[in-house]
């Protein structure tokens, strides 16, 4: 590999999701589980930028950062006692099986084209803008029905969720 | 000026930025007074021994603000690319993004008719 | 990479550095220059928002280190310096330590896309706007890890009422965002800038100011919503535990987001650098961004210091309950006016090349229906206040002697 900026870049990311994701399953503290899940999500932000999508790596942080880690804790504390976990539940067997099946799974479906072929090569030089980016959401040829089937999924999404909460609380 | 130098510079500027108020800190630990003492380090209370475990279980409601706050949350992320993009759109367009918008905004309603805005 | 390599750069290259290690050196002074504008702001600042609280207050005020009280932070610096550190032994360390870094550094971080000039800015990112709500949701994380960390009650307690806060004011404040984005048609801030060469944006939009305004103002945790500090109810809240320069750090971290939050909102609906003179010098330009942000920062810290703290409940109902509904309206109403403007062929399509005539008659509707709008809100809000008078009278009737001690 080409010693260059982006590869450099390319190894502190990888740093940081993979050391994230390591901190996640080893810690006991659920509040720490939280941030280092966080350090891990803001390691796959820096791939965006990295990719030249710099608004995915944004909406990455804000969403993630901003609201999926409070609300995370919010609903830590929501649970009594739920902070520090004090048993250990160790099964290392059952576990590395499931994730090494699960890591098979990832591989083969990057590697072998299921889904049309791709090469590094066929990546357009042209990077899509934000600008494009909207007019494709509402272009009536693009994506317009995804991107009102999003804001109805949404309005369902907090409509339920207000349900569950209110009635638990009633 | 290239997409990657650009963030060459804001990733550089990530890196100092906790630098410039860990120098002060640092500053602070060299010349600061060291007189621990077991009643100074205990957790502050209001004069008396603080009872039981901090992370006690809080009220429901903050759950529900984070829940809205997030819908809310993603639903700007999509807002963002139909703003920018406005100035170009047809009229079509511009419907699409104001029914996105207007359904959203019947999920407000509806946390408003459940109560589910209010601090109790 | 040779592309890259301008200025500095080229200069340090033609000396015989090599090109990496060039490009790197230019990169760090432009990081060191522009991170340098908020670090030296922040020592006026504390000096600034003290001097004025004592005026507001009918007090003098700092005066005794240096000509009017100027060297006082210095003082206080040094006094910090010397204050002994105090870390809770029940406090996650790692957590209470890299909080109040990750706090500042988040409002420092801010600064790289503020345009001060038309040519001089740290970067001027496709998503800048974005990228400014974006950097603001770790001071939100910042205070949170500071609240759990300091394993207290007091601070979980008044972390997670201002995080609830900082969340549920975040929603007004982006819609209100999106509207100079919306007229600029992109989320630079240089281009919003430019956008408002013809008119600027609180003209066209006086209502996303002001929600913008509101909700920058509870954002950075001042009064009438500076739950942050509740020395009443919390102890000051979620930095309860922390002491010396850590402590410190918190507050330089709120007095600079103020200041930040003048310059954005000077940037988003003041035109920023625009104003007479300003293509002369790239000072003059610097100048009025100064002048603009520092207007505003003025009257934050004027409002802060004039109106009462509200209770939580009363915060929360206020925004979702009115200052929500309302920035989406705003947003739909603004959105919906221009467009069948732009049908109809009224009102520009590009703002960057629209001069201030050809914005008159659009601005003329879109002031029309902001007006219509705030006299209905006027309206509503006469309604409530009469309820809330009512009730409050009511209730005193039911007790002769608090009516009896009222009417003293």
């Amino acid at each position: 590999m080409e010693l260059n900026a982006i590869s450099i870049g390319f190894v502190v990311f990888s740093i940081f999701t993979l050391g994230g994701g390591v901190g996640v399953v080893t810690t006991r503290n659920l509040f720490q589980g939280t941030i280092w899940l966080m350090v891990s999500l803001f390691g796959v932000a820096g791939y965006f930028v990295l990719l030249s999508a710099p608004f995915l790596a944004a909406v990455q942080i804000l969403v993630y950062i901003g609201a999926i880690a409070i609300l995370i804790t919010f609903a830590v504390m929501l649970t009594r006692s739920v902070a520090r976990i004090k048993e250990r539940y160790i099964r290392i067997l059952p576990s590395f099986i499931a994730s090494l099946a699960l890591f098979l799974i990832l591989l083969l479906g990057v590697t072998i084209p299921i889904f049309g072929a791709h090469s590094p090569g066929s990546i357009p030089e042209y990077v899509a803008s934000t600008r494009d980016l909207g007019a494709a959401l509402v272009d009536e040829n693009g994506y317009v029905v995804p991107f009102l089937l999003a804001s109805v999924l949404l309005t369902a999404a907090m409509i339920g969720a207000i349900f569950i909460a209110r009635d638990e609380n009633a | 000026m290239n997409v990657l130098n650009e963030w060459a510079f804001v990733g550089l500027f990530a890196v100092l930025a906790p630098v410039f108020p860990a120098l002060p800190i640092v500053i602070a630990w060299l010349f600061r007074p060291r007189k621990p003492n077991v009643l100074k380090s205990s957790t502050y209370e209001c004069g008396v021994e603080t009872i039981g475990d901090t992370w006690v279980q809080f009220r429901v409601q903050y759950y529900i603000y984070g829940l809205i706050f997030l819908v809310f949350d993603v639903e700007m992320v999509f807002l963002f690319p139909w703003a920018v993009a406005y100035n170009e759109m047809s009229l079509f367009g511009f419907v699409a993004g104001f029914l996105f918008i207007f359904l959203l905004t019947d999920a407000l309603f509806y946390a408003w008719k459940k109560n589910a805005l209010d601090w109790k | 990479m040779e592309e890259l390599c301008t200025g500095l750069c080229s200069v340090l290259t033609e000396t015989g550095v090599e090109l990496g290690l060039a490009y790197f050196l230019s990169l760090l002074a432009g990081v060191l220059l522009v991170s340098g504008v908020p670090l030296l702001t922040v020592i006026i600042l504390i000096w600034i928002e003290r001097k004025v609280a004592a005026r507001i207050q009918d007090r003098i005020g700092p005066n005794r280190v240096g000509p009017v009280g100027l060297l006082q932070t210095i003082a206080d610096m040094i006094k910090l310096l010397s204050k002994e550190d105090i870390t809770p032994t029940a406090a996650d360390r790692v957590l209470y330590n890299a909080a109040p870094l990750v706090s500042f550094a988040s409002v420092v971080l801010l600064w790289a896309v503020v345009p001060f000039t038309p040519f001089h800015y740290g970067v001027d990112l496709e998503i800048g706007a974005l990228y400014f709500v974006a950097i603001a949701s770790f001071g939100t994380l910042a205070i949170m890890a500071a609240g759990w960390a300091s394993n207290n009650k007091y601070a979980l307690l008044g972390a997670f009422r201002v995080v609830a806060l900082l969340v549920s004011y975040e929603v007004p404040l982006v819609f209100a965002l999106l509207v100079p984005v919306m007229l600029a048609g992109s989320m630079s801030l240089v281009d919003i800038v430019n956008a408002q060469s013809g008119m600027w944006f609180v003209v066209l939009s006086p209502l996303a100011f002001v929600i913008f305004y509101i909700s920058s103002q509870a954002e950075t945790g001042r009064a009438p919503f500076d739950l942050i500090e509740a020395e009443s109810e919390l102890v000051a809240g979620f930095n309860i535990e922390y002491s010396g320069m850590k402590f410190g750090m918190f507050f330089a971290a709120e007095f600079l987001h103020v200041f930040t939050n003048g310059i954005i909102m000077a940037i988003l609906f003041f035109g920023g650098w625009m104003g007479p003179l300003y293509y002369e010098s790239p000072l003059v330009a610097f100048a009025w961004l100064g002048a603009k942000g520092g207007l505003i920062y003025f009257t934050t810290l004027w409002l802060r210091n004039t109106v009462p703290r509200l209770r939580i409940d009363q915060i929360m109902a206020f925004n979702w309950k009115f200052l929500v509904p309302l920035s989406i309206a705003n947003l739909i109403l603004i959105s919906l006016a221009l467009k069948v403007m732009q049908e109809l062929g009224i009102a520009p399509r590009d703002m960057l090349s629209a001069s201030f005539g050809d914005l008159l008659p659009a601005t003329a509707i879109l002031l029309v229906i902001n007006g219509a709008m705030i006299l209905y809100l006027l309206g509503i809000m006469r309604k409530r206040g009469r309820e809330a008078r009512r009730e409050s009278r009511d209730a005193r009737a039911g007790y002769p002697q608090a009516a009896g001690a009222a009417r003293h």
